[in-house]
């Protein structure tokens, strides 16, 4: 359970930091008066959306933690057996990247207000997503076909089971990013698109996180660093 | 007034909200069925979460029949115990009490006391409602399946939940795990709600620390949801790939029916981890809402500030902190390392420091107060009550070597009872007599409301206070029959029967309730705006019960916290949080 232990430590950081901007030390008893006559405490500029979606990536971040935590306990039972790992999942590592940094150019050009870009970087960005899934059911085929099958070992479950959760964020990401192309495509001003392309970029870009860590414990890298901590510290 | 620095208005809303942004019905099914308006939605969770609450109430009565008066009923076989025991602990503390605070409560009080119209995302909102029903739909269907409904225990413990022999092993654990999953998904959309509003949704003035402590605790409480439910999840859906695909994530290698089953090398702890990771936070996911609110009760029926109400905030939000790092508590007897065990018990007394600070805050602030005997006032002093009474005896299972003798006992029925069944529930009952003049504009009978209290909380007493001594005798909680042992006198025999004719009692009290809330509704008294005389803003709505929108074309303005009652030198005993201090009044305005 380390890994949920130490995100929730990472959350209770975050929390722990807003809360001590808001003046939970004032004496609210004492301060009768308008709005103005006591700094802080007042919500933030940013828009609602944008919050919900950080407080929705604690809870999909905490989901994972929790695979995560589960992954590493099954991990050191005795028959565990790592299965190898295709060469196609660089591939779709690489489309996952291009996807994210194509909404990131996205994101930079509806600042800019270039609409054409932003349209052409939405386009990328959900074409090489819907590539990644399908490289991530190929990878599966492949799997499946060398005979590592679901139930043959609890590697190859977690396997099918993690990847199986992240390609679901993201099939759910497509339908908002889908939303977003279509308003893109039917050309909405910028200034009313831009709300939507930023939280696409940020969903993509915490994904892509995401993944980077999945592969990392799904390739066994996870564990020569945690090797190599260890070692460090004794 | 001083000049306000312009960054202090960065993130208020404006004063008024133009109709675009206000979601509005245009027929019939999208104003009371299909609604995104947190009223209806809140109205619709408490109805829903009550209905099954009744279903749940009535598997309680059967257990108590079976062990009041053993093999007296022949329908009901040790399977079907099994089932009610399962299905009653799921319905009560996911189904009824996670959501009637969150769902119900927190719909209904958040945009009002916060002033907001409505909660951020209403559509999301409405989506949260409908899945939750999907949620108790299969749930429920679970009693019409071959097999009938898992009877696991609602920890659900692998192996034996999946394994031949289990009652409902063929669907009902399947469906048992869909409908969490669905409860889980729907819970997240309303919880994304409730504290986006709370964070972003504030009205102009008010800060934190003027909040009610009613938000602080449904706030707090939905952040700890969102970040433990996911356990659940995880814990869920790894155990229908183990029922349904046939993987071995907590399923050991065993011998299933005298043939070496298909599983090897899972488990079972790894569950344990992961549901009780959810399950401690659970417990003050339930708990501090009820904190929250009975605070607010408590100081407008005695009509006196509330003692250290930043002591309140404190220990809320580290009671919240603090619940993640006990999960193992609920692990003793599962065998873990004696180091783990040492630090599980002293997190989990820690808690009991911010836990009594607030007992004594509740009590401090009835100290020398203007105590109003109402029926929401009644059920809030019978929650310190049983909450304390429930809390002592968490302090002597939070400790390992009195937990493992006393584990698998009524001992432990009869403590988390006591802390999270009836406490709560005192809770929601003073609340839905306190905010019910809100929501419908008329008063609830207060005759029938004190024959309901008085039956429920001393009945609730006879049921669960004799448990405590049959826990020390030995007696063992989830067994069908205990039959004639030893250990157990006859006496044991005669307190168990007379538990069961009061649960029966109790069970009936609670239909008195029912008819008094559809009584009301029609041939209540008129209740005006404003009936408790209180000071936070869902009272100062100007139309009860509130319009869509809530507040009419402008939203209030906060000028104080939540609990100015008897201020000296006021001209009534409270004053509404949007009064304006008599400095910023103009002359010969309103005084």
């Amino acid at each position: 359970m380390t890994a949920i232990v130490l995100f929730m430590a990472g959350i209770a950081a975050i929390a722990g930091w807003w809360l001590s901007q808001q003046r939970l030390a004032a004496k609210p008893w004492l301060e009768e008066g308008a709005i103005g006559d006591f700094p802080g405490g007042s919500s933030t500029s940013l828009p609602a959306a944008k919050i919900g979606l950080g407080v929705f990536l604690a809870v999909v971040g905490s989901l994972f933690a929790l695979f995560v935590s589960a992954y590493s306990m099954r991990m050191q039972l005795i028959d565990w057996r790592s299965l190898p790992v295709p060469g196609l999942l660089w591939f779709n590592t690489g489309v996952l990247v291009v996807s994210s940094g194509a909404l990131q150019w996205a994101q930079v050009s509806a600042r800019r207000n270039d609409s054409e870009n932003v349209l052409t970087g939405l386009l990328a960005g959900g074409v090489s997503a819907v590539v990644f899934l399908i490289g991530q059911l190929l990878v599966w085929q492949q799997l499946n076909t060398r005979g590592y099958f679901l139930a043959a070992n609890p590697a190859n479950a977690f396997f099918y089971l993690i990847t199986a959760i992240h390609g679901l964020h993201l099939l759910g990401g497509l339908v908002a990013l889908g939303r977003t192309i279509v308003k893109a495509w039917r050309g909405v001003e910028i200034p009313r698109l831009r709300l939507s392309v930023e939280l696409c970029a940020m969903y993509w870009h915490f994904l892509l996180l995401v993944w980077l860590i999945l592969l990392a414990l799904l390739t066994g890298w996870a564990d020569d660093f945690v090797t190599i901590c260890r070692q460090l510290l004794t | 007034m001083v000049d306000v620095p312009s960054d202090v208005l960065a993130g208020i809303p404006p004063a008024e909200v133009g109709e675009v942004d206000l979601y509005h019905p245009r027929s019939w099914w999208t104003r009371y069925v299909f609604s995104q308006d947190a009223k209806i939605i809140a109205v619709q969770y408490a109805m829903t979460a009550m209905a099954i609450g009744m279903v749940a109430l009535v598997l309680s009565w059967l257990m108590r029949l079976q062990l009041g008066f053993p093999g007296t009923f022949s329908f009901i076989d040790p399977s079907q115990y099994l089932q009610f025991i399962t299905m009653h602990g799921m319905i009560m503390v996911i189904y009824l009490l996670t959501a009637l605070f969150l769902g119900g409560f927190g719909n209904y009080l958040i945009p009002l006391m916060v002033g907001a119209r409505d909660m951020v995302f209403p559509y999301a909102n409405m989506l949260s409602y409908w899945i939750y029903l999907l949620a108790v739909l299969v749930l429920v269907a679970t009693f019409f399946v071959p097999g009938g409904p898992t009877g696991a225990g609602w920890t659900l413990y692998p192996p034996q939940a999946i394994l031949s022999g289990s009652p409902g092993q063929e669907a009902g654990i399947i469906m048992m795990l869909v409908s969490l999953i669905l409860f889980i998904i729907g819970f997240t959309m309303g919880g994304l709600n409730y504290v986006v509003t709370v964070l972003q949704g504030r009205t102009r003035g008010m800060t934190l620390m003027r909040l009610p402590l009613t938000v602080w605790g449904i706030f707090t409480a939905t952040v700890m949801a969102l970040l433990a439910f996911p356990a659940l999840f995880v814990a869920s859906v790894m155990m229908l790939f183990d029922r349904l695909l046939g993987t071995s994530f907590f399923m050991p290698t065993l011998v299933e029916m005298g043939q070496l089953g298909k599983y090897g090398g899972g488990s079972p702890l790894l569950f344990q981890h992961l549901f009780w990771f959810f399950g401690h936070p659970e417990v003050y996911i339930v708990a501090l809402p009820a904190f929250g609110i009975v605070s607010d009760l408590i100081s407008t029926h005695a009509r006196k500030n509330i003692f250290g109400y930043r002591m309140m905030v404190w220990a809320i939000v580290g009671i919240g902190a603090m619940s993640f790092v006990v999960w193992a508590h609920h692990m003793y007897v599962s065998g873990m390392n004696p180091k783990f065990g040492f630090f599980f018990a002293t997190t989990t007394l820690i808690i009991a420091i911010p836990t009594a600070i607030k007992v004594y805050n509740w009590i401090l602030t009835l100290w020398r107060g203007d105590i109003h005997l109402t029926v929401p006032m009644l059920f809030a002093l019978a929650f310190i009550i049983t909450f304390v009474n429930g809390g002592l005896t968490g302090l002597f299972l939070g400790n390992v070597v009195v937990d493992v003798p006393l584990s698998d006992t009524m001992f432990v029925v009869a403590h988390f009872h006591m802390v999270m069944g009836v406490a709560p529930i005192m809770v929601v009952f003073g609340a839905i007599y306190h905010w019910y003049p809100k929501v419908t504009g008329r008063m609830l009978n207060e005759t029938l409301g004190r024959f309901h209290f008085w039956v429920t909380f001393l009945g609730a007493y006879a049921i669960f206070f004799p448990m405590h001594y049959l826990g020390l005798l030995g007696v063992p909680r989830r067994y069908h029959d205990i039959g004639g042992t030893a250990f157990v006198p006859a006496s044991a025999h005669d307190l168990n029967a007379f538990m069961s004719i009061a649960a029966l009692i109790v069970g009936f009290a609670q239909l008195v309730f029912v008819f008094n809330m559809i009584r009301s509704l029609s041939k209540g008294e008129d209740a005006g705006g404003n009936p408790w005389n209180a000071t936070t803003l869902e009272w100062q709505t100007p139309q009860t019960p509130p319009a869509h929108g809530n507040w009419g074309k402008e939203l209030p303005v906060v000028y104080r916290w939540a609990y100015d009652y008897s201020v000296p030198g006021a001209a009534r005993d409270f004053i509404p949080q949007n009064e304006p201090p008599a400095s910023l009044t103009p002359k010969g305005a309103h005084p």
